[in-house]
């Protein structure tokens, strides 16, 4: 009643403040029986149509997981691709109730444009590809290569930095366009290509032979890729959040969605109260008691999510590296459930 | 006694072929290529153009390219072209976009019907036009609507963002073409206007519109319209694109029909009036029928940038041919190095087709109207 009440002042005070009333996004969402996610046009492994011409991608299934939360349906999501200039305003005009877009979490973003990130589905950074032939181990290596690169991009004056940094030889072959690019490294024009590690990889994967070509363990960049909600809605922000920790959660107690029925019997009192054996974690977030079973259960959890979309067994083959678990030497680390 | 009959050839003259420097393809060659020699330059030129830009692109797209059936390993074989089989492999996804695969039978039925719809519209010997207009301008696309969005007998709902493809080009511009038209004659009218009311608001409609690049408008209509109006009020995107695209091409379209209006000579006006017939039977059986004859060229120009410019929706998100090609480019199992490129090969394919299509049909049209005036 009361959230009715206060939905009702809010609907009532739209016409003074348009941008001040924000109704309860778990409330829309319910009406309307979708959730709204905001996407690229395509990035392979991250949002992308895949051979049925259905979305797919790590964060695709981000949106999924929040759907398999609300609705124990992980298909009730409806995709808006957005280009990199409208996704902020889509997002904050109510167009899109997650954007969950290759977006890059920085501080001016977080505090300016009224928007809240969830936390980091991806660390990305920028990285090295060379020919494996060249026999090069490390990016300390690369004093006086001819590196190919976009011209007018942070990719340039990250890599300008950290050659100073390392009194390296700066030796750039500049272009304008990024398809210039690989292909003036494929045709030997230099000896190195960089850009972000993740589109290094897919990039890699369209070579005539794949496996010529190595990407260096050097990241020498923070691009830390996130799904955004709106400003001022601190439930639907605390329903995303949790959702993304109990992906990090699952993996880290082992509970995948092969094994996740089983695990409902487990004496292990953290997968209890991850399931909801035992507590009800759901209830103050506006979610069922099962909530995270649900998510498990429908899509995985993170690591299942990322071997599916970007891991080594696919055409796009990112090791885990930073996206590793904490108990793994990776970043990802979630709050406990309790 | 002499005879004044006249000598009478019984038979013909044998033919015999023309002198050899008049006719035959060496002096067609020294009339058309070699005449002088600056024109022997050019066509040796011309020559070692055409050989140095023929065979790679012939080597692209069908000597080295991967038909139908073959593999992505051999789109990423050294030297390979064009990776025909993934067209094949994605041609739903750039005719349907993201429509449901079990649905396809919708659309489907949509671009048949239409079809059948145009064609005889198009042909002027084709009988039943009343009925024939009626069921194309007004039956078709509230059918079309239903029957692609349903949500009605028993129809599953498939929102619009999952429409894409060809499907969404022809849809913006189809809309495009058939609303601009009423709309463009009677902003022309109105401009032409006594009224200065309806003159003023229509020169200042023509004008903002025309002043505007159509990227801004789709931009206002997708990003800025949202921000005015109160969280949750919802127009559909591609709606507001619709409605974008439109009032964008009336503007054009009033300008062309001026055009046609002002080509006309006073005493047609003056003739109609003095027949004691109203404003708008003058308009409709005298002036409008000789007026827009004259700027059909205009007309489908205007026609054929707007079905072009539909593919400016792409950057607002909405999946028209180029931006599936574009997004399907980034599909990791179709990945090599032409991949790119083979999609915008076929999508410029595609625009030709309809674009030629078009312009051929003008032509066409405007000989059949051709009554007297050509000059």
């Amino acid at each position: 009643m009361q959230k009715m009440l206060v939905t009702f002042a809010a609907a009532a005070s739209l016409g003074l403040v348009a941008t001040a009333a924000q109704a309860a996004t778990l409330d829309d969402v319910k009406a309307k029986d979708y959730i709204q996610c905001g996407v690229t046009g395509g990035v392979a492994g991250f949002s992308a149509p895949d051979a049925n011409n259905v979305w797919a991608g790590l964060e695709v299934d981000f949106c999924r997981a929040v759907a398999a939360a609300v609705f124990n349906d992980a298909g009730k999501v409806r995709y808006t691709p957005l280009t990199s200039q409208e996704r902020f305003a889509a997002l904050s005009a109510g167009e899109i109730d997650i954007l969950s877009r290759t977006t890059t979490w920085t501080m001016s973003r977080d505090t300016d444009l009224g928007i809240s990130f969830i936390g980091t589905m991806y660390y990305d950074g920028q990285g090295f590809m060379v020919r494996k032939a060249d026999e090069i181990a490390s990016a300390l290596d690369l004093s006086g290569a001819a590196i190919c690169i976009e011209s007018g991009t942070t990719t340039e004056l990250n890599a300008a930095d950290y050659f100073a940094a390392n009194s390296l030889e700066f030796n750039t072959v500049v272009f304008v366009d990024q398809d210039e690019v690989v292909k003036a490294y494929e045709d030997g024009r230099c000896d190195v290509y960089t850009t972000d590690a993740s589109a290094l990889a897919a990039e890699r994967s369209k070579f005539a032979v794949p496996g010529d070509h190595i990407i260096l363990p050097e990241i020498i960049s923070k691009e830390p890729l996130g799904p955004v909600v709106r400003q001022g809605d601190d439930q639907w922000f605390k329903i995303n959040r949790w959702v993304y920790f109990a992906l990090l959660e699952a993996e880290e107690l082992g509970v995948t969605s092969a094994n996740v029925d089983e695990m409902l019997g487990s004496d292990n009192p953290a997968i209890k109260r991850l399931l909801g054996v035992e507590g009800d974690f759901g209830a103050p977030i506006g979610l069922t008691k099962d909530w995270a079973y649900q998510i498990i259960k429908l899509v995985g959890n993170y690591g299942e999510a990322f071997e599916r979309n970007v891991g080594p067994s696919t055409d796009i083959g990112l090791e885990r590296g930073l996206n590793a678990l904490w108990t793994n030497g990776g970043l990802q680390y979630a709050p406990p459930i309790r | 006694m002499t005879t004044d009959t006249a000598y009478i050839r019984d038979e013909f003259v044998p033919e015999r072929p023309a002198p050899g420097r008049a006719g035959g393809p060496i002096m067609w060659l020294r009339a058309n290529l070699f005449a002088t020699p600056s024109d022997a330059i050019l066509t040796v030129l011309g020559v070692i153009f055409l050989l140095w830009a023929v065979p790679p692109i012939y080597n692209f797209i069908i000597g080295h390219a991967v038909f139908p059936g073959g593999t992505v390993e051999d789109c990423r074989a050294e030297g390979a072209g064009a990776c025909w089989a993934y067209i094949y492999a994605r041609f739903n996804f750039f005719i349907y976009g993201f429509y449901p695969i079990d649905q396809y039978w919708r659309p489907n039925i949509v671009f048949i019907l239409g079809a059948a719809l145009i064609l005889p519209l198009l042909i002027p010997t084709a009988p039943f036009k009343r009925i024939n207009a009626v069921l194309f301008f007004l039956v078709f696309p509230v059918f079309g609507f239903f029957l692609l969005s349903g949500g009605v007998f028993g129809l599953s709902y498939v929102p619009t963002e999952q429409w894409g493809g060809l499907l969404v080009t022809l849809i913006i511009s189809l809309v495009g073409i058939i609303c601009s038209i009423p709309l463009g004659i009677l902003l022309a009218l109105g401009r032409q206007s006594d009224l200065p009311v309806i003159k003023t608001l229509c020169v200042m409609f023509i004008e903002l519109w025309r002043a505007m690049p159509l990227i801004t408008v789709l931009f206002m209509a997708s990003i800025m319209l949202p921000l005015f109006m109160p969280t949750g009020t919802n127009v559909d995107k591609l709606l507001r694109a619709l409605v974008g695209v439109t009032l964008f091409a009336s503007a054009y379209l009033a300008e062309v029909v001026r055009g046609g209006l002002q080509a006309l000579p006073r005493g047609q006006y003056e003739a109609g009036a003095s027949l004691g017939l109203s404003y708008w039977k003058r308009t409709y059986f005298i002036i409008l029928p000789q007026a827009i004859k004259h700027v059909i060229p205009g007309i489908v120009n205007n026609f054929i940038a707007l079905f072009k410019d539909t593919s400016l929706v792409s950057i607002v998100g909405i999946f028209d041919l180029l931006n599936t090609v574009q997004a399907a480019s980034s599909d990791i199992e179709w990945a090599s190095p032409t991949q790119a490129v083979t999609g915008y090969v076929f999508a410029a394919f595609m625009f030709w087709i309809f674009c030629f299509a078009m312009s051929r049909y003008s032509l066409w049209m405007e000989r059949r109207l051709d009554t007297g005036h050509k000059r």
